[in-house]
């Protein structure tokens, strides 16, 4: 009986391995193969059969990339909203939660509800464009910040983190006299910072990655366009992704290397940031996670 | 009066979030109005032409209606089939992992396509499963197929091939709450079978999955209160007009419908409608999930 299980266990572990291997390969080999083609000479590439490891190594393609206006642009522009909007959003979402957290607090209930609420439904893609639109915010940098400046459900995991901290904390920095701002900057931001940097990694992920916003209130103005736009237009145009004006270039100095070289070396540009972060993040954002699941 | 001045720092500090709130997710609400009017932007509220229900109806009467619901509901089921059982049964075989290191390395490595955004994800499978792609390669060299296939160019291929592509994108993260759970589980039960002489399968079925099996029920109703509202990221990004008729979903109707050609008050319209759908959904899902007497409740 005991010899019977031991053996079917090592099949088990046998098919365990290979199996989780198989998953690690197929999720890194997309990646691999980008980061191999966009280290290859262009002209090489399109031979095809590059995997892994680029056949003639070159940076010709990122040299080549990084003088594209429209793509510099788009890597600032994408900094520049990452960077504010993470600050401005974790700063907003952690106020918002000490706020409800404060049990004393006589519009506690209501400004929880108000956030509870928004978790359930939205007023959907046309009210919301509309308005953008009365706002002013149409073409102009704030609309990647302020309309999604704070998730309800980063919010609750904020504050159920929050609730975790001892309240005599508070409690004693009251009687020395420290007002709520103060106790909120000096006392609740340094406590919370595990939890912060989960929801400023999720923050900013979002900001980094999204294009529809750029594409729906700011198309109209090249100056605002975001790297990922960028990248979403060249994807939907492969036919004309050759064509000098996409990358800002005039018809005289057309791109010397293949769309595909330029989209696979962007490829890398645009994800590189945020796999550089995330696994240093990990053993936060799993407990963020679980902590807003338990709670939420 | 007293307490509101001892409360006045909180006051402040909720206060400029309060107005962002009813601003930017209550007056769109309010918006909603639209979708009974003959709405035209430069007219006021009170010059409005009120039409009753005439969107709805009309909304009922296209074909393309149909043709879109199908779509998003046939691929959110997929999505609630797959994108939510293989992140458990990954959990599951995580968990059964003993050296913890390989277990880190293939935890890091699932959590890392979440990261990208569908932009690249579309970019890098369109270029994996085009003609020259690596994944053409591979049929073909296994003799599946003797040339190659053209995944983006048949309609009947994509449901399928978004629902996979998704999978293979959030199979990882989908697993974290799973394999949290999993880990709160508590070890002496595991004895216990353990020495009832149950194997690991058994464990699994008998103690693992009975000990998650509230996470399991919380993270069902939330996915069937979201069945409708699968977005159109990927349907937008992955599709192309070959398969058209299998690639639009509700919310890119209303984008081509609403906003570009600038029917809002329909467009607002089919929000109303998803946005209904989606509440029936949740609660459904609720009292279902109760009646079979899980602790795991949403509202």
């Amino acid at each position: 009986m005991v010899t019977n299980r031991t053996w079917g266990d090592r099949v088990f572990n046998v098919f365990l391995y290979v199996f989780m291997i198989f998953m690690a390969a197929i999720t890194l080999y997309p990646f691999l193969n980008v980061l191999a083609i966009s280290f290859n000479d262009s002209v090489d590439s399109v031979r095809g059969g590059i995997h892994l490891w680029p056949r003639q190594f070159t940076l010709n393609n990122y040299r080549e990339v990084f003088t594209y206006p429209t793509l510099v642009r788009g890597f600032y522009i994408s900094s520049l909203r990452t960077i504010i909007g993470t600050a401005l959003g974790v700063l907003s979402s952690a106020m918002v939660a000490y706020v409800i957290s404060c049990e004393e607090f006589i519009a506690r209930k209501f400004v929880s509800g108000l956030f509870i609420l928004t978790l359930y439904f939205s007023g959907g893609l046309i009210p919301e464009f509309m308005l953008v639109r009365k706002l002013g915010l149409m073409n102009n940098f704030w609309v990647y910040i302020l309309p999604g400046l704070i998730g309800g459900w980063n919010v609750f995991v904020l504050r159920a983190y929050i609730d975790t901290l001892p309240v005599n904390l508070k409690e004693s920095a009251k009687l020395d006299g420290a007002n709520d701002l103060t106790i909120f900057f000096r006392i609740i931001l340094p406590l919370c910072k595990p939890v912060l940097a989960t929801v400023a990694l999720f923050i900013a992920v979002g900001q980094w990655n999204s294009w529809f916003d750029t594409f729906l209130y700011a198309s109209s103005n090249p100056d605002l366009t975001t790297l990922q736009y960028e990248m979403m237009r060249i994807m939907q145009n492969t036919a004309m992704s050759s064509t000098a004006s996409m990358y800002g270039l005039t018809a005289a100095n057309a791109p010397r290397i293949s769309p595909e070289s330029i989209r696979m070396t962007i490829t890398v540009v645009a994800t590189l940031p945020i796999v550089a972060v995330y696994p240093f993040l990990q053993k936060y954002f799993v407990k963020g996670l679980t902590l807003g699941a338990i709670k939420g | 009066m007293r307490k509101l001045y001892n409360q006045r720092y909180l006051i402040l500090m909720s206060l400029p979030f309060v107005i962002w709130v009813i601003l930017f997710k209550y007056v769109p609400i309010w918006g909603w109005t639209m979708a009974f009017q003959e709405y035209k932007p430069h007219r006021t509220f009170f010059e409005q032409h009120w039409v009753g229900l005439a969107h709805f109806r009309t909304l009922f009467q296209d074909p393309m209606f149909y043709e879109v619901m199908r779509n998003t509901l046939a691929m959110s089921f997929l999505s609630l089939l797959c994108g939510y059982t293989l992140p458990i049964i990954f959990a599951l075989l995580l968990n059964e992992l003993r050296d913890g290191l390989f277990k880190r390395f293939v935890q890091t490595v699932s959590y890392l396509p979440h990261f990208v955004s569908w932009v690249i994800v579309a970019g890098m499978f369109s270029r994996l499963l085009g003609v020259g792609g690596a994944v053409n390669e591979v049929l073909m060299s296994l003799g599946i197929v003797d040339k190659p296939v053209l995944f983006f160019a048949k309609g009947e291929y994509f449901w399928a091939l978004v629902t996979s592509i998704d999978v293979w994108k959030e199979i990882g993260w989908n697993s974290i709450i799973f394999l949290a759970a999993i880990m709160a589980v508590d070890e002496d039960l595991y004895d216990a079978a353990a020495v009832d002489g149950a194997g690991r399968f058994r464990r699994m079925w008998h103690v693992t999955l009975p000990g998650i099996s509230t996470v399991i029920a919380i993270m069902l109703i939330m996915s069937i209160g979201n069945l409708i509202n699968i977005g159109f990221e990927k349907q937008f990004l992955l599709g192309n007009n070959l398969v058209k008729e299998y690639s639009e979903v509700i919310d890119l109707y209303v984008l081509n419908y609403g906003i570009k050609i600038g029917r809002y008050s329909y467009g607002t319209a089919i929000g109303i409608f998803k946005s209904v759908i989606s509440i029936i959904l949740l609660f459904t899902a609720n009292r279902v999930i109760q009646r079979f007497n899980v602790e795991g409740r949403v509202l």
